[in-house]
């Protein structure tokens, strides 16, 4: 297969994702600032950083009202992590790597973007806001299932679950970065109702809240709810997750083209460190220190994947 | 239902009805079945067809349009639908002509035996821009030159037919004419048990194939073909895509490529694989920027040298576009008659070269009534149909064509043939035209029976382009 092939599935499945996650966390950001009585202009600010856009929104908005941080992360153009940015992204790739794609993959892909283009034409009202996140949900789904139920278990496959692996990774931990602190068991605030406020924000917007009560009956603490999202095999979301499906899929290539790369041993790398971690570790290593250098590997994972497979000359 | 023929338009033929009553033979079944039809079962169907070229992305983008990059060429429900007996002649005088073509283009890269004998004058090759010096005394693999042709065709009556333009660069459109089956048969399916309809749907194993046969001599083992695009912002990347889809081979770009060893490879996640034939959509100044344009970035730098080393095959050849030039196309009678030894099966339209000083006189004057074309022009841009235009327009076009006289030719506006389109609720004729496709290889040439029509939507008008806004319909060969 082509290298830029490889590189169009990757980016189709990365940006997929990126859209489904800004929709989670727009989605957690309203619900929380609908039912609870925290301080939700705090709330928007941080849901805006964990999208990973603070300095494009600052540039645009100097205050963080629901509206003007909803449209920013929905319906932004000039936001390249808005949803439909990303969608956009996700069907110009999808269009250049057409041929290695299913009908069934290409015809969500393509429908998916039609929809959300005239979805979201227009501000999005409150009210129409659980409407339109379904959609986004929904329509990430399809292209999902579309893949699982048609495409051929080959490579084109590894590269759109190396993709989705790596966004959905970088994305936990980022949520995870943004706001360690309340996640620290010396944080002053413990037991109370705000960080009860931070944790289930957390969770919603990985979509972790109801596994993560029936796993610890709703008690939650800092240590159980880091644990959770860091080193959780079960949970899909969570990095040990993520980067065990990295591994596979990376391996898979190794298999089918007969050849190691140096990506492979970075992949492994990662793994085995965290194998090795415990929750405690992790903290007496320091939780800001080890997702930073988490998010700083798993960068360089992509990047060494996109030189591995010439994804571009 | 009924079917009304406007009597305003009784001037043009027509291919489906001759009167009010009055249809023609190849359309009798299809007539039959329409008038059981209930219109608003039709009027439904033609909106699920354009929801299904919207959803499976059948578009094509259109220049200097930035609001509405992506487009559908709009799609009518009506066939066109061709005797059996009609076709028979028309794809004798397709490959006629075709073989004509690729004799005159090995001639003229070789002992130009044309010139010499006086039928084609010297300068309209010498100074012609088409030509290509680099193909001077070489052979292409196979000593094929144009491996794809879209004869474009028009109709004026019971048996006038006549080839408009050959086009043997890049054609485009196939794509169309093997989706609008696709469509047609997933819309009616009982029509094609009740009308013996010639297949298409061969098209893209054929074309394979016979890239396949074209490879170069020293290629060893299974060819590998790959299809060369500008890329998705090109009017023809649907096109393209669907080709490399359905021949089950990759599509390349320009920065996909390099050269490697004297051939040209591709880059792949597993490094360099090499290709031996290549289906370029880039025109030929675009092909290598060390030939020809040095600011191209959609070719691949040195495949010219390695084209010639006879390391690849570029298909179709470059510099092809000498012989579809529509100066040069005034002269094919005499090409096809000093090639094959045979009076041109299909008529030429009447051209005036406004190069020659009487032809000049002579278009000014009757500026009103013809069709005047840019010699290197395609898809309908910089082009003249002078009964439509206003006085404006015209003078405007005459001061144009006055400053550069050898860059225009001018035909008759012909009064072409009407087939009818879905409008409203009923039939309602417009004009059409028609593109078969050819393949070329070494030992044979295929022609798809049908290709694609294109329909004036506009009534009246005589430009079927879809740059311009026209549509376009399935085309029927009938069986027997």
């Amino acid at each position: 297969m082509l290298g830029k092939t490889a590189g169009g599935l990757y980016w189709m499945f990365r940006f997929l994702e990126r859209s489904e996650n800004t929709a989670r966390l727009v989605e957690a950001g309203f619900r929380i600032a609908l039912t609870r009585s925290s301080d939700p202009v705090s709330e928007w600010k941080s849901v805006v950083t964990t999208a990973g856009v603070r300095t494009s929104y600052d540039k645009k908005h100097d205050s963080y009202s629901a509206a003007n941080v909803v449209d920013f992360l929905l319906r932004d153009p000039s936001n390249p992590s808005s949803v439909i940015s990303a969608i956009e992204n996700a069907r110009l790739n999808a269009r250049m790597v057409r041929i290695a794609l299913t009908t069934e993959v290409w015809e969500a892909v393509n429908e998916s973007w039609m929809g959300l283009k005239i979805a979201l034409k227009k501000p999005v009202k409150e009210t129409e806001l659980p409407a339109i996140l379904g959609e986004i949900r929904r329509n990430n789904a399809l292209v999902r299932g579309a893949l699982h139920g048609t495409m051929m278990r080959n490579d084109n496959y590894d590269f759109t679950q190396i993709g989705t692996a790596l966004e959905r990774a970088d994305n936990t931990a980022r949520i995870i970065d943004v706001k360690y602190f309340t996640l620290l068991p010396t944080a002053s605030f413990v037991g109370s109702a705000l960080d009860n406020v931070q944790w289930e924000t957390i969770l919603r917007s990985v979509s972790a809240h109801r596994s993560f009560r029936w796993l610890y009956n709703d008690e939650k603490s800092p240590a159980s709810v880091a644990e959770f999202l860091i080193l959780d095999p079960r949970f899909p979301r969570s990095l040990s997750y993520c980067s065990k499906s990295l591994g596979a899929n990376l391996n898979f290539l190794a298999k089918d083209y007969g050849t190691r790369m140096p990506c492979h041993d970075l992949i492994d790398a990662q793994r085995d460190k965290l194998r090795r971690h415990t929750i405690e570790t992790i903290f007496e290593e320091g939780l800001h220190q080890f997702i930073n250098t988490f998010i700083r590997e798993n960068n360089a994972i992509g990047q060494q994947i996109e030189q591995d497979y010439r994804f571009i000359s | 239902m009924t079917t009304k023929h406007p009597s305003a338009e009784r001037q043009h033929f027509d291919e489906m009805l001759l009167g009010m009553d009055d249809v023609r033979a190849p359309y009798a079944e299809y007539q039959k079945w329409f008038s059981q039809e209930d219109p608003a079962r039709l009027t439904k169907k033609s909106k699920e067809a354009e929801a299904f070229f919207r959803r499976t992305g059948i578009t094509f983008n259109v220049y200097g349009q930035a609001a509405a990059q992506e487009r559908l060429i709009p799609f009518d429900l009506v066939p066109r639908i061709i005797a059996n007996r009609e076709w028979t002649k028309l794809s004798k005088g397709i490959e006629q002509r075709v073989r004509a073509i690729n004799a005159f283009l090995h001639d003229i890269y070789h002992r130009q035996e044309i010139l010499r004998a006086g039928i084609v004058p010297v300068e309209l090759i010498s100074r012609n821009v088409a030509f290509l010096p680099q193909m001077i005394g070489f052979t292409p693999p196979g000593n094929v030159y144009t491996h794809i042709v879209g004869t474009d065709i028009v109709r004026t009556g019971e048996d006038d037919f006549f080839v408009l333009e050959d086009n043997a660069r890049t054609p485009s459109g196939v794509s169309y004419m093997l989706e609008n089956r696709e469509t047609m048969l997933h819309m009616f399916p009982e029509l094609f048990s009740q009308i013996k309809v010639q297949p298409v749907s061969d098209y893209p194993k054929n074309l394979r194939r016979s890239l396949a046969a074209c490879a170069p001599k020293g290629c060893a083992g299974k060819p590998t073909v790959a299809i060369l695009t500008p890329g998705i912002h090109n009017s023809a990347y649907f096109e393209h895509s669907f080709l490399a889809d359905h021949m089950g081979v990759e599509l390349v770009e320009g920065h996909d490529l390099r050269v490697v060893d004297g051939h040209i490879a591709m880059r792949t996640t597993e490094g360099y694989k090499v290709i031996d034939v290549l289906y370029r959509r880039v025109d030929d100044e675009y092909l290598d920027p060390l030939n020809f344009k040095p600011e191209s970035m959609l070719g691949v730098p040195g495949i010219m040298d390695v084209y010639r080393a006879g390391n690849i095959t570029i298909a179709n050849a470059p510099g092809t576009g000498i012989a579809d030039d529509k100066a040069i196309y005034s002269y094919m009678p005499d090409i096809i008659a000093f090639y094959t030894g045979e009076k041109a099966i299909l008529n030429n339209v009447q051209t005036w070269r406004c190069s020659e000083q009487d032809s000049l006189k002579y278009v000014l004057e009757n500026l009103a009534d013809l069709v005047v074309k840019e010699v290197h022009g395609s898809g309908g841009y910089g082009m003249l149909v002078g009964p439509a235009a206003s006085k404006r327009e015209l003078a405007d076009f005459a001061a144009k064509l006055s400053s550069n006289p050898s860059n225009y030719i001018a035909q008759p506006t012909l009064s072409l043939s009407t087939v009818p389109i879905f409008k409203k609720k009923e039939l309602a004729p417009r004009h059409v035209d028609l593109r078969p496709f050819a393949l070329v290889s070494p030992n044979d040439m295929r022609i798809t029976p049908g290709g694609l029509t294109r329909v004036a939507l506009k009534a009246g008008s005589l430009v079927v382009n879809s740059s311009q806004g026209g549509g376009t319909k399935d085309t029927w060969v009938l069986e027997d």
